[in-house]
């Protein structure tokens, strides 16, 4: 609940805003309204949370000068200073089921159910401070659930073994589920108030709202340690939160009648939105854009936005989605003429700033949380680059602490392959030789064996050795062998084991070739062949290593090319006392402190997306055909000896007729504009706009939620479908809204009682509601009215404007 | 006598015309405004400056309407369309509303001097000769060197050889081309022989000169194409002469025509469908007229072909799709037009889009099907009722026993296509995959490893004994299977399977036909009643593991080296009917049983055109489930065993590293198309890098100018008259052609499969379009705000001149990576190529 300060036109500038209705008029009386807008329609009285900004667009304080500022703030010493609250039960109804449904027996199961097994594992890592690589998906969805952890004091003991464990009594099950409870009960009053903003009307909001909340997929969904809930929650939150911003904005600019007068308003508008920076005080005075509650919603869409992305990739089509909208928006705005330039571009850069500044660096900082929680080695570290490794406590870290910094000659070395894949490797060695004849029938150097091998090995240790040459390039001539490289390429006689060495990485200012930091290619002196890995393992006689070549056709730069020193010795050179120096010598360095934040994002960032987990099928994996027809379910849990169980299964009723919603929303849409073109309108042209808005958010939302899938090379389950779904709940309280208004009562109003009772069977516990915000609604309607015979359930904005639905305009 | 006659022609048609863009007429030609200009050159007339007598008053209809009015010397519209106007006058008077039509008869009385009407023609003409003339020297100069294989030649060729030998053959690209490259070769004398095995093998005496010369002369037209779509956008000579000459002097167009390749054939029918559409959309102001007819249908026939080439060729229906919806859609709004003459737009587009080059694809598969009518590589990609009516198949003509009898030996094929027969052979599983027994493998080829004998479950005496009585078996009996070549049974277990984890191993199992009853499975027919009999081919079957109550099914993945590279054979527990664990019988020896003919089963068209399809989709967008592209299962299928085609493009060839979609637009890495060594005869793809980098800077000069203009336009800035006309042409031409690129070049991002450098090059055709329609377009823009009009045209004649000159030199510098070089390689600096190895990744 908001109070909203009453000062309602004060004295001096009663005479100026009663016909503009002042911006502060939030609690005045409707018929003084109506009465001075000379016919227009009554303001809508604000509400709390949503009902907002409300439709009338009428404001035009925009005229009244800066100078009455002064005397509006004057007013609140010439009137009592009065706190009004409206709060609109019917959220708070919604937000208390909603809770109600999602929380309700949180705890139980006390087991693991499902992907608990899969999240869990990370929450643990974060409890430990561990560092894991997920690919599934960006950090902020797991933080939030270890977020829940933290809060119930988890300590992260727990194995998550198998589904169906019981959970210890260490596991805080219940605030581990919280908040992804929390995100699904709130979504049902955010669809509530998403309608509203489209200007839908009240009962269709509703239905969207009850809609969502008696969907058992997501009551199921939301009610366990999943992200699904949570990714919905933003997903809407962006959408509302454009909204109520595009609405807010809108109500400002009413199509003037004169332009010279129009123009002077845009400017003192804009002189407004410089002032109001200035003094946050007159803020509230100040008129739709540039205020601070066009700046709150403008920026939580780039927060709720990021926010979706942060949680799974797929948030980003919401995004896009949004976006696109946005630019749509953008591209009339630039249209406007009656807007300055220089205003314009206030209002493009605004946008530029919250819907692509704030989401990239929402992003960065969830990644910047990620890797400041995470700060100790563990299981995952392997995948990573050496130089990320050491910046993790623990593990390599505890290793490389104190080597040496530079490789000198004589140094024993570890070499690891920068390519990592398939996996990561260090260059090996090992007495046996390559057999005479491979089983091809080629002849081979019958040499020793270079491979690379996975795993910690004294074979992987090397020795830099001097040749006596030039000293910039530093041959590395390989330790008590000759290096045989790959068959088809090169093969290497004992005398030519001089490679040339080039540094290659981003520090290649320097010369000098430092331990971890420095990633180095090795030429063959002789035959300018690359040390490289294939990737392909050997056959037996090479025990099942990968190979090693050198490439001589060399294709440009090639990370199977790179390699980086990682564990480094001073070796037993001649000359004791430099060894004794380097030994000690400040060169080591702290390379948690050398890696810089964006490197070490690049890196984990590039690891998620590459990263390639074992997509096999699962037992109740499905394909995006199965969810329209609901021809799939997931068996979440089952208890061993009662046979209690959860599965996922969405209710076919919601499901059938949201799809038949989308297609009927379709099919009207090309109706609709196939005959605009022939400039037939059957809607009035803001019904129209209404119904464009609501479809590209409703029915886009869907689309981009779920046609993506499509494309998707990865197993894919049920769940997936829900953020799709909800969109498409959405819609169906607006098709059917439509429907009522302008098809159904088109021929006779007798036909009004089929209406009725379609929405009837649907819609059914609506009835309840109805007593409930009928009158309400009344209220608003003010002095109007009813105009003819409405059918009095979804259609009051048509029917106050007093378009008959039917009539066709022409523009 | 040219620059006398314009001159005159200038001095007395445009006397004293206001400057600036002065609302009255609206030329769109600066020059026009500097009539008498002393120095009319030949530059002066390739930059257009011949003379548009009259300037229409009505122009601005026409503007709005995205047609640009001829600018330049308007000489193609009046020779080539002037006629047909007249006699469809009222209808396109009528679409154009009034001030056109008056504006068309004060034109009918103010018609230029004949003279120079023709001499604009002729000059048109003659310079599309020269482009023409210029073209096919350039790509038959040295056509047939190197007389060895280059490249993909060793694909289509043998492909070509196939059809002029009959063979039946698949590949993952539709048929057109390859019969196209055949029939050229069957005219000019090639017989066939050549075996086409590999790159560097040398013709000899094959005659390979007409598959060559076709594909170059395919490759030849482009460039006039070009000219003509650029003149048609822009109406602009030195634009369309830019875009010409970038072509023709594009090394990488001009390698990529000189071979037996499907590219040349497929850029042709994209260029030609591209020219009739916008040939068609010129004609737009007199619908339904012989050349609106000839036009729209030429532009169907070339879809065809685009797509009947290769499947690239969706791209190009794309774009005509599009451009059709939107043209309907302006038709539409036209509430002049009724409802009737909307329907016959729209199914005049359905005809000739739509109806015209399905029937012309369909046609195509059905001279597919008819001249392969002999058994080939290809046998095994398709259903065992399709082999029937390949004569040398084994199926061909063949009978067998229609019902599966206890002992009968038979073939097992998996239902899904590309899989193949349930196979095994005598080597193990290796250490640490599942139990160390025999290999269950699946395998495309015919091979008798692929033959199992149907047992009893609980008997182990031969069911062939003539004593005792033929026993059919039914849906749902007990049976064991064994495998004839070495005596073991299929026979499944809790072991994991060798790359799907989750499935259960499956091996063959026990010495000489006893093993346990692991080896027991049922076997059930899909969608029949228990008790029935199992037919040949007919009925479609699923085994049934007793024990663990899997269902045996390929997985679709590939083994390693120790299986072959053949396919994984599993046992899933998951019971989902997918086509995976579907299985039929295919070859079926029973001597104790009377044989039927099979030629019954031969399927009808409809049903091999949609088998065929589905294998090519199959193969080339495999489902998320099987790594099947990212192996080298099509090369150890395809190629090695050179019993199926060659497939380029779905496995990386050695040596070379697969090329991403953005090194393309960069010219980041070539193509050898032959030869390694210095002392090869080496030839390299790689465009013309001047012609490139060219194109990647009007790219985003487009970008840039196009979001300047339509943001200027939305904010209602009132642009001059010759500005709005030059930023229609940039917008609608322009936009045409970008929409062109982006859909030959964006859409390779999504693809999974391996992708070469070549496959730019229809992109590369839009772009290189772009790129003469932007350079005019702002070269005279650039000539419009110079105030001294020497200046002006100064400025445009010079810059085109020296984009044309400096693309002639970029050419002569390059030209041996198309024709070839010999001696040392370019990182050598004696290799006269050594100063023009401008990036590192260039290896020529």
């Amino acid at each position: 609940m908001r109070p909203s300060p009453s000062a309602p036109a004060g004295a001096a500038n009663r005479a100026s805003s009663r016909a503009e209705g002042g911006s502060e008029g939030r609690a005045v009386s409707p018929p003084r309204a109506a009465g001075a807008c000379n016919g227009r329609r009554p303001r809508r009285i604000r509400g709390v949370a949503g009902r907002g900004s409300g439709s009338a667009g009428t404001r035009r304080n925009a005229r009244c000068p800066p100078s009455l500022l002064f005397y509006k703030m004057l007013g609140f010493l010439q009137r009592p200073v009065v706190v009004t609250a409206d709060i609109n039960l019917n959220i708070v109804a919604l937000t208390a089921v909603g809770l109600l449904s999602r929380l309700w027996r949180l705890a139980y199961p006390r087991a693991v159910v499902f992907d608990e097994v899969y999240y869990g594992q990370y929450i643990s890592f974060y409890m430990k401070r561990i560092f894991f690589l997920d690919g599934s998906g960006p950090p902020f969805g797991h933080m939030l659930l270890a977020l829940g952890g933290y809060l119930g004091g988890f300590d992260g003991n727990f194995l998550w073994n198998r589904i169906g464990a019981e959970y210890s009594s260490n596991v805080p099950v219940w605030s581990l589920r919280l908040l992804p409870a929390l995100a699904g009960a709130l979504s049902v009053p955010m669809a509530y108030q998403i309608l509203w903003e489209l200007r839908f009307s009240h009962c269709a909001a509703m239905g969207a709202a009850l809609l969502m909340l008696i969907e058992n997929a997501l009551i199921t969904q939301s009610r366990l340690m999943l992200l699904e809930s949570v990714l919905i929650f933003f997903n809407l939150l962006a959408v509302l939160s454009y909204l109520k911003f595009s609405n807010s904005q809108k109500h400002s600019r009413v199509p003037p009648a004169d332009p010279e007068r129009a123009r002077r308003r845009v400017a003192s508008a804009c002189i407004r939105a410089v002032l109001g920076e200035l003094f946050p005080a007159l803020l509230s005075a100040l008129p739709r854009p540039f205020s601070p509650s066009w700046w709150f919603w403008l920026a939580l869409t780039g927060v709720a936005c990021s926010c979706a992305v942060g949680i799974k990739y797929m948030g980003v089509f919401t995004y896009l989605l949004v976006l696109g909208v946005a630019g749509v928006h953008a591209w009339h705005l630039i249209g406007d003429q009656t807007l300055s330039n220089v205003c314009v571009l206030c209002h493009l850069l605004a946008r530029a700033v919250a819907l692509l500044v704030i989401p990239v660096i929402m992003y960065l900082l969830f990644f910047y949380v990620h890797l400041v929680l995470l700060c100790r080695s563990g299981p995952h570290d392997q995948i990573m680059s050496s130089a990320f490794q050491a910046s993790l406590e623990g593990g390599l870290a505890r290793i490389t602490q104190g080597q040496p910094l530079e490789v000198a000659y004589g140094s024993q070395v570890t070499l690891r392959n920068v390519f990592g894949k398939p996996v990561p490797c260090w260059l090996h060695s090992h007495q046996n030789t390559y057999p005479m004849i491979y089983e091809n029938g080629r002849g081979s150097s019958h040499q020793q064996q270079v491979t690379c091998y996975p795993f910690k090995d004294v074979n992987n240790w090397w020795i830099v050795k001097d040749p006596g040459r030039h000293d910039v390039a530093a041959p590395l001539s390989p330790h008590s062998q000759e290096v045989s490289c790959y068959i088809d390429y090169n093969i290497s006689m004992p005398a030519q084991n001089l490679w040339r060495l080039e540094i290659v990485n981003r520090e290649s200012s320097t010369d000098v070739w430092k331990t971890i930091l420095s990633e180095v290619r090795f030429v063959h002196v002789n035959t300018s062949a690359i040390l490289k890995l294939s990737g392909a393992h050997l056959p037996d006689w090479g025990f099942r290593q990968l190979e090693v070549v050198g490439e001589k056709l060399s294709p440009g730069y090639h990370e199977s090319m790179v390699w980086n020193v990682e564990e480094h010795r001073y070796g037993k050179s001649q000359e004791q006392k430099e060894r004794e120096v380097e030994l000690h010598s400040p060169t080591q360095m702290d390379l948690s402190r050398n890696l810089s934040f964006m490197a070490r994002f690049s890196e984990l960032q590039w690891r998620m997306l590459t990263v390639r987990s074992d997509d096999s099928e699962h037992k109740y994996s499905s394909t995006p055909l199965d969810w329209v027809t609901l021809d799939t379910n997931i068996a979440y849990w089952l208890h061993p000896t009662t046979s209690a169980q959860i599965h996922l299964l969405g209710n076919i009723v919601i499901w059938a007729s949201a799809s038949l919603a989308t297609v009927v929303y379709t099919l009207l849409l090309f109706w609709y504009l196939l005959r605009r073109r022939r400039n037939i309108c059957d809607l009035p042209e803001d019904s129209w706009l209404r119904w464009v808005l609501a479809g590209a958010l409703c029915a886009g939302g869907w689309a981009v939620n779920y046609l993506p899938f499509f494309m998707m090379e990865k197993t894919l389950f049920l769940y997936h479908y829900l953020p799709a779904l909800t969109f498409q709940i959405l819609l169906l309280p607006v098709v059917l809204q439509h429907v009522s208004d302008h098809l159904c009562r088109y021929g006779a109003l007798a036909a009004t009682p089929q209406g009725l009772r379609v929405k009837g069977v649907i819609n059914d516990d609506f009835s309840v509601t109805w007593n409930g915000f009928r009158s309400q609604k009344r209220h608003r309607e003010g002095t109007t009215g009813f105009r003819g015979q409405s059918s009095g359930w979804l259609g009051d904005e048509s029917n106050r404007r007093g378009w008959g639905p039917g009539r066709a305009f022409v523009a | 006598m040219l620059c006398a006659t314009s001159r005159l022609l200038a001095a007395t048609a445009l006397p004293a015309q206001p400057r600036g863009g002065g609302p009255a007429p609206r030329c769109r030609r600066r020059e026009l405004h500097f009539p008498g200009h002393p120095e009319l050159s030949l530059c002066d007339f390739l930059t257009g400056q011949l003379v548009r007598p009259s300037v229409p008053a009505g122009r601005r209809a026409i503007l709005r309407r995205g047609r640009m009015p001829p600018a330049v010397g308007r000489g193609l519209a009046g020779s080539e369309l002037r006629p047909r106007r007249g006699c469809c006058g009222p209808q396109a008077a009528r679409a154009l509303g009034p001030d056109v039509a008056t504006e068309a008869a004060a034109r009918s009385l103010k018609r230029p001097a004949p003279g120079s009407r023709r001499f604009e023609a002729a000059a048109r003409w003659a310079l599309l000769a020269l482009v023409t003339l210029l073209s096919f020297a350039t790509r038959f100069h040295r056509l047939d060197e190197p007389p060895h294989i280059c490249w993909d030649e060793t694909h289509f060729g043998k492909m070509g050889s196939y059809y002029i030998n009959r063979t039946f053959f698949f590949d993952v690209h539709p048929p057109l081309g390859k019969m196209l490259i055949g029939l050229a070769g069957y005219l000019s004398g090639y017989d066939g022989t050549f075996l086409f095995q590999k790159p560097g093998d040398k013709y000899e005496h094959h005659n390979y000169m007409g598959m060559r010369g076709f594909c170059a002369f395919l490759g030849s037209l482009l460039v006039p194409f070009a000219y003509l779509t650029v003149l048609e956008l822009s109406r602009s000579l030195p634009a369309a002469l830019l875009s010409a000459a970038l072509l023709t002097f594009d090394t990488g167009c001009l390698t990529l025509s000189q071979y037996i390749l499907l590219d040349p054939i497929l850029m042709f029918f994209i260029m030609a469908a591209m020219l009739s559409m916008v040939k068609y959309n010129s004609c737009a102001d007199r619908p339904f007229s012989a050349p609106w007819w000839f036009w729209l249908s030429l532009t169907g026939v070339n879809l065809a072909g685009a797509l009947g080439v290769k499947f690239v060729g969706l791209f190009v229906i794309l774009q005509v799709g599009w451009n059709t919806v939107s043209d309907l859609w302006h038709l539409f709004g036209d509430l002049s037009l009724s409802l009737v003459t909307m329907g016959k737009h729209l199914t005049a587009r359905i005809l000739c889009l739509i109806v015209l080059p399905l029937a012309l694809y369909t046609a195509t598969y059905a001279v597919h099907f008819m001249v392969l009518n002999k058994s080939g590589p290809g046998d095994g990609f398709f259903s065992s009722a399709f082999q029937a009516r390949l004569s040398g198949n084994n199926l061909h003509n063949a009978s067998v026993p229609e019902h599966l009898a206890y002992g009968s030996v038979i073939t097992v094929k998996n239902l899904r296509m590309a899989i193949g027969y349930l196979h095994s052979h005598r080597h193990l599983y290796p250490e640490g995959v599942g139990a160390r027994q025999q290999q269950v493998t699946t395998y495309l080829h015919k091979d008798y490893n692929n033959l199992w004998i149907i047992k009893k479950h609980n008997t182990n005496s031969d069911p062939l004994d003539p004593s005792f009585p033929v026993e059919f078996v039914r849906h749902g009996d007990i049976i064991r299977l064994e495998h004839k070549e070495t005596s073991r049974n299929l026979h499944s277990h809790y072991h994991e399977a060798p790359l799907t984890r989750k499935h259960y191993q499956v091996t063959g199992y026990g010495i000489n036909g006893t093993g346990d009853s692991n080896d027991f499975w049922r076997i059930e027919v899909v969608n029949r009643k228990f008790g029935n009999r199992i037919k040949v081919l007919r009925s479609r079957i699923r085994f049934i593991h007793l024990v663990t109550g899997c269902v045996l099914g390929s997985s679709g993945k590939v083994l390693p080296k120790w299986g072959w590279e053949q396919l994984e054979v599993t046992c899933t527990p998951y019971l989902k009917e997918t086509l995976n664990s579907i299985w039929n019988v295919e070859d079926h020896i029973n001597p104790k049983l009377p044989n039927i003919s099979l030629d019954v089963l031969q399927p009808s068209f409809p049903e091999i055109l949609l088998e065929s399809h589905m294998v090519m989709i199959r193969v080339l967008w495999p489902s998320p489930f099987d790594d099947f592209s990212k192996s080298s299962w099509l090369s150890t299928n395809l190629d090695h065993k050179s019993l199926a085609m060659g497939n380029n493009g779905l496995k990386p060839k050695d040596n070379e590293f697969t090329s991403k979609p953005w090194h393309w637009p960069v010219n980041y890495q070539g193509l050898r198309f032959s030869g390694i060594n210095d002392t090869d005869f080496r030839v390299y793809l790689l465009g013309n890098p001047v012609v490139w980098w060219l194109n990647l800077l009007s790219i985003a000069l487009y970008l840039l100018s196009g979001s300047i203009i339509a943001v200027a336009v939305q904010r209602g800035a009132h642009l001059p008259a010759e500005v709005e006309g030059l930023s229609q042409v940039l917008l609608r031409g322009g936009g045409q052609l970008l929409l062109g690129w982006t859909l030959h070049y964006f859409p390779f991002f999504l693809m999974g499969r391996i992708l070469y450098f070549h496959h730019y090059f229809p992109a590369m055709l839009f772009s290189s379009m772009l790129t003469g329609v932007l350079w005019d377009t702002l070269l005279r823009l650039c000539a419009w705000s110079l105030s001294s009009s020497s200046l002006a045209r100064g400025v445009h004649v010079v810059g085109i001149l020296s984009l044309l000159l400096g693309t002639a030199y970029s050419f002569y510098l390059f030209h041996p990576l198309a024709y070839g070089m010999v001696g040392p390689l370019a990182q050598d600096p004696r290799s006269p190529m050594a100063g023009l190895r401008w990036l590192e990744s260039w290896d020529f």
